[in-house]
C-alpha cells in the first residue's frame, strides 16, 4: 500500500515541538524549561515531552546542529562532525590561552562558591586581580555582591561562575564538576612530607 | 654569578631581580603580585647554565628570595599575622598542611577543567548577543499620551519676563523731605504723616520716614501715634528752632 509522505505533522506535541525547535534558535543562552514553557503557553511537563521530540531529531549523526542541555538549560550547538569547518569560520576566543592561573582561580571560584580577591589570593597565594580582570572580561565570571552579611558597601566583591562558564566546559550545572573531597590525591602522604621537611630542620 | 643582575621575565614585573627588589622596597609593586616560584626556577636555570656550583651565589640568593618571600606573606596575610602568631608548632604545622592540601586539590580541579576544555574543543555554539534580545517585562503602570503632551507643552511655553525694575531703584535725597516738611510746619503747626506721602514710591516713603526721624532727633518737630500702626501725626516742636535751620546733611544710604 502507497502511503502519502506528510512532510509537517499536525500532532499538536509535533507542533510544540517546532515551536521550540524556533525559540532555541533565536535565543542567546541556554532557555530552561520554565522560560520554554511561558514563552510557547504551554504545559511544562509537555514541554520537556516535546523537548524529547526535539532532541531526538537534533543528535549527533542525524543533523547539523544537536540539542543540548548545558548550564541549566537547553541549546543548539553545531554538531562535532562540523567541528572542523566552524574552526575555520570561527575562533574561540573565550577559552583561548586561559593560563593555568585563571584556570585556577575558575576552579577555586567554582568549588568554594562566591568568593573575593582576597580569598583567592589566600587559596593560591598570588594576587589574584588581573586573573579576575581577565575572566571577567571573558565572561566566566561575574559579580556576585559583597562580603557581609546584608551585602552592605565595603565588604570585598564577591565573584561567582557564569551560566557561558558552564556551557563553555560543557556542563549541565556546576554539580556535574567532581566532589572537590575526592581531590587531592593522599592528604596523609602530604602530612608526612612536612612531617619529615619538619624533623629535618634543626630546633 | 651575579644574583643581583638576574634577569627575570615575570607577569608584573620584567628586568634584573635588583631592580625588582628596589621596587618592593620602595613600595612600588606589590609583593603579592610577585610570583616567587618563577624567581626560584629563574635562578636554577641559571645556575644550571653555569655548570657549577655556585655556594656563593646561592647563599645570596637564598638571603634575597626568603626575605621577598616574608614581605609577601605579611602583605597576603597581614590580618591574620597576629592570629598565626600565636599558634604552636604543632597547630602551625597543621594549618600549613591544611592549606597546602587545599590549594593541591584546587590545582587537581584546575587540571580536570583544562581536559574538560580540551575534550569540548570542537563544541561550537552561538556566543556573543542574538539577534534578538528577550524581551523585557515593562512594569510601568499605563500612561496616558495627552498627559505627556500638557507637560512637555508647559516646558515649551516662554516664560514670563522677569522684572529687573529693583535693580533701578534710586533713592531721593534726605534733605528733599528735611526741606519740605520744614516748608509744611511754616504753613501749618500740624500735619500727618500718611496723608503728605501719599502718590510717593516705598523708596520714596522710607526716606521720607528717615527725614522724619532727623527732624525729631534734631528736636524741630514732636510726634504722635494713639499705638503701633495708627496714623503718625506730626507736630511743631514748641521752642523748636526757626524752620528752615540747616540740619546735618545726611542720605539714605549713609542710614
Amino acid at each position: 500500500m502507497e502511503r502519502t509522505l506528510r512532510l509537517i505533522s499536525s500532532n499538536p506535541l509535533d507542533r510544540l515541538a517546532r515551536t521550540l525547535e524556533a525559540l532555541l534558535v533565536v535565543a542567546s543562552q541556554p532557555l530552561d524549561v520554565a522560560e520554554l514553557a511561558a514563552a510557547a503557553q504551554e504545559d511544562p511537563e509537555r514541554v520537556e515531552t516535546a523537548l524529547r521530540l526535539v532532541s531526538d531529531r537534533f543528535r549527533e549523526g542525524r543533523s547539523g546542529i544537536v540539542l543540548e542541555q548545558v548550564a541549566g538549560g537547553y541549546a543548539f550547538r553545531a554538531t562535532r562532525e562540523a567541528a572542523e569547518a566552524c574552526g575555520r569560520l570561527f575562533e574561540r576566543p573565550v577559552e583561548r590561552g586561559l593560563s593555568q592561573a585563571a584556570l585556577e582561580t575558575l576552579a577555586s571560584i567554582a568549588y568554594l562558591g562566591p568568593c573575593s580577591r582576597p580569598e583567592l589570593a589566600r587559596v593560591r597565594g598570588v594576587a589574584a586581580d588581573s586573573v579576575v580582570a581577565g575572566l571577567l572580561e571573558r565572561g566566566l565570571i561575574a559579580e556576585a555582591g559583597r562580603n557581609g552579611d546584608s551585602g552592605v558597601a565595603g565588604g570585598a566583591v564577591r565573584y561567582r561562575t557564569t551560566p557561558l562558564f558552564e556551557r563553555v566546559f560543557g556542563l549541565g550545572s556546576l554539580s556535574e564538576l567532581p566532589r572537590l573531597d575526592d581531590l587531592g590525591g593522599d592528604a596523609a602522604e602530604l602530612r608526612s612530607r612536612l612531617q619529615a621537611i619538619a624533623e629535618r630542620r634543626p630546633a | 654569578m651575579i644574583v643581583r643582575e638576574l634577569e627575570l621575565d615575570l607577569d608584573a614585573f620584567e628586568g634584573p631581580l635588583d631592580l625588582l627588589l628596589t621596587l618592593v622596597l620602595k613600595e612600588e609593586l606589590e609583593p603579592a603580585e610577585v610570583d616567587v616560584a618563577e624567581i626560584v626556577i629563574a635562578f636554577a636555570l641559571g645556575l644550571a647554565a653555569t655548570e657549577r656550583l655556585d655556594l656563593d651565589a646561592c647563599g645570596e640568593f637564598l638571603v634575597l628570595v626568603s626575605a621577598l618571600l616574608e614581605l609577601k606573606a605579611r602583605g597576603l596575610f597581614a590580618d591574620e599575622a597576629a592570629e598565626l602568631a600565636e599558634l604552636g608548632a604543632d597547630e602551625a604545622a597543621e594549618e600549613l598542611a591544611r592549606r597546602l592540601e587545599e590549594y593541591r586539590r584546587i590545582k587537581e580541579a584546575a587540571a580536570l577543567l583544562a581536559e574538560r576544555l580540551e575534550a569540548e574543543r570542537d563544541r561550537y555554539f552561538r556566543l556573543g548577543p542574538a539577534p534578538l534580545q528577550p524581551r523585557p517585562d515593562r512594569r510601568t503602570s499605563p500612561q496616558d499620551p495627552a498627559l505627556l503632551a500638557r507637560a512637555l507643552r508647559s516646558l515649551a511655553a516662554e516664560p514670563p519676563q522677569v522684572s529687573l525694575a529693583h535693580m533701578e531703584l534710586r533713592f531721593p535725597p534726605v534733605t528733599q523731605f528735611l526741606e519740605r516738611f520744614r516748608a509744611v510746619l511754616r504753613r501749618r503747626s500740624r500735619f500727618d504723616f500718611e496723608g503728605e506721602l501719599r502718590g510717593l514710591s516705598r523708596a520714596e516713603q522710607a526716606v521720607a520716614f528717615l527725614a522724619l526721624l532727623d527732624l525729631r532727633k534734631a528736636g524741630e518737630i514732636e510726634l504722635e501715634q494713639a499705638r503701633a500702626f495708627a496714623p503718625i501725626l506730626v507736630a511743631r516742636a514748641v521752642g523748636a528752632a526757626a524752620p528752615g535751620a540747616k540740619g546735618k546733611a545726611w542720605s539714605a544710604r549713609s542710614a
